[in-house]
């Protein structure tokens, strides 16, 4: 593995061997001293256009823990605010020596472009509406935990599925590795059908989520229901929002996922952020261990 | 080019044996079983472990605490080498600091393996000694390294391998010297283990032998190719 773009197109081979590479870097962080001499020497830069708490800090966690040194670079302190450009920018850090980019870009496909034309390996670290692949895999790799498997078992994802990045991923992982999902949320924020993955679509959530074993709520920006994409927020949550009264449609044992931060009150409702169900904590704790093991995979061998 | 087996230098019984008295030597030397504990390194020296400490069990009445540690993480070549080893999990039973902890591996070669564990362990605690026991000891170390128990001593060439195969792991018990086949000069003899798993004479690969890095052929390639032929 050189670069991690997408989920879409990954193996199940794979995508286990980087869960099981997970499972066994989540004991280490559970030991007194958090630290391995693994990527001792190496250095990541971590190139963020975007926003970003949980990803950027777990990502600098986990080059901690591995012996490797991040080199944090926020667009707004960068030279990109004197108009460098994202392949210049990249050039540039090629050129101080680093060993790998992690890169989220508000456009899809900007960590393609990085992978096409530098000599170092690419993680994807959210790019516009494409994909967000080690969500996608510490998603899994949560429910696996959980759960013990992901083949056989329905996922529903509610909310702005168009427009999501963490959906996408979720969708190619769970359905890639045997699960079954299931989509819902406004209509016009559903894909388009005919798509190239075999997904459900149920725009009546109370429906969607009979029978789900997992249930992924996903983050609604105020941006899209300001173009008109759904009525208003009052109305998101009275159809779309996930309560106790509508988790309770689900299996007895379903877990409740949500990718942060969380509008309370709207996709979800407060008093599930720290119920039972909710593997909401449990997601940020995996997002160390399956980033450690994804740059294990990427930069611990001749190629990385 | 494949390895041939050249001599069993241990049967079934003879490993039974052999493992029966190193269990004796870590109990008397050891003065007893307090703070006892087996570590088995992965992947070989994890069955041995528990063999182990099942004797001890038989004629002591205690049965010792196993843990078993992957020192994949703490290899000094992971940068050298093009695919990547998969990461199993470390599980050790507690803290083991103050703990008299005996590292179980099968096969002694270069010492980096026994390097790579002894870093591993410093990570999970202090205990108040480590010993280390190992299968067979083939000479050939890289570093200053010795074993506390030692179950046979084999002088090797480089170019062999000595392969353990265990009933747990291979369906039966013997220990052989792998060597090249005379008639047709070899390239890469240092690995070894069947395709698909990894004994510790592949682990400890040594560095002497020709680089497997063909001109004209990227890294990876010809280290992929290398590995292909060495196991």
């Amino acid at each position: 593995m050189r670069h991690l773009l997408d989920l879409e197109g990954v193996p199940a081979a794979d995508l286990a061997n980087m869960l099981d590479t997970a499972e066994s870097m989540a004991e280490i962080l559970n030991r007194p001293i958090k630290r391995v001499p693994t990527l001792r020497g190496k250095t990541l830069l971590l190139l963020f256009f975007e926003a970003s708490t949980r990803t950027r800090h777990s990502f600098e966690l986990a080059c901690k823990v591995l012996g490797a040194d991040s080199l944090a670079l926020s667009a707004a302190t960068s030279s990109t605010t004197k108009g460098e450009s994202l392949l210049d920018t990249g050039r540039t850090a090629e050129a101080l020596g680093v060993d790998g980019v992690v890169v989220r870009h508000s456009s899809s496909g900007a960590p393609h472009l990085l992978a096409r034309h530098l000599r170092v390996g690419v993680i994807n670290a959210g790019d516009g509406t494409h994909e967000h692949p080690t969500q996608g895999l510490l998603d899994l790799f949560t429910v696996r935990a959980r759960k013990g498997r992901i083949a056989g078992l329905r996922v529903c994802i509610v909310g702005d599925v168009l427009h999501s990045r963490v959906a996408r991923s979720a969708v190619h992982g769970f359905t890639r590795l045997g699960a079954d999902v299931v989509l819902s949320g406004p209509p016009a924020l559903m894909p388009p059908r005919g798509g190239s993955v075999p997904v459900e679509v149920e725009p009546d959530v109370d429906r969607a989520l009979d029978g789900a074993d997992v249930v992924m709520a996903l983050r609604i920006q105020k941006e899209r229901q300001e173009g008109g994409m759904f009525p208003s927020i009052a109305e998101y949550r009275a159809r779309w929002g996930i309560d106790a009264a509508r988790l309770a449609r689900a299996r007895p044992d379903a877990v409740l996922m949500h990718p942060g931060p969380v509008n309370e009150g709207v996709e979800l409702a407060p008093e599930l952020m720290t119920a039972p169900p909710s593997l909401i904590a449990a997601q940020v704790a995996a997002g160390v261990a399956v980033r450690m093991a994804v740059l294990y995979l990427l930069l611990g061998g001749v190629g990385g | 080019m494949p390895l041939i087996e050249k001599t069993r230098i241990m049967d079934a019984d003879t490993l039974t044996r052999t493992l029966r008295r190193m269990a004796h030597e870590i109990v008397e030397r050891n003065g007893g079983t307090e703070a006892l504990w087996l570590v088995g390194i992965r992947r070989r020296g994890v069955p041995l472990a528990q063999r182990l400490a099942g004797f001890v069990a038989e004629f002591e009445g205690v049965r010792l605490p196993i843990g078993t540690l992957d020192i994949t993480l703490y290899r000094d070549d992971l940068t050298l080498k093009a695919d990547h080893p998969q990461v199993q999990k470390t599980e050790i039973p507690g803290d083991l600091t103050g703990k008299r902890i005996v590292l179980v591996d099968d096969v002694l070669y270069t010492g980096r393996t026994a390097r790579a564990a002894l870093d591993a362990l410093m990570d999970l605690g202090r205990p108040a000694i480590i010993q280390l026991a190992v299968l067979v000891d083939r000479g050939h170390r890289e570093l200053p390294i010795r074993a506390d128990y030692v179950g046979k001593n084999v002088p090797t060439s480089k170019r062999e391998v000595i392969e353990v195969r265990l009933q747990e792991i291979d369906g039966r018990d013997e220990v052989m010297i792998m060597g090249p086949d005379d008639a047709s000069p070899s390239r890469e003899l240092s690995g070894g283990g069947e395709a698909g798993s990894r004994g510790s004479g592949g682990r400890e690969r040594s560095e002497a032998g020709p680089k497997p890095r063909p001109d004209g052929v990227s890294g990876e390639a010809g280290m992929d190719e290398a590995e292909g032929r060495a196991e």
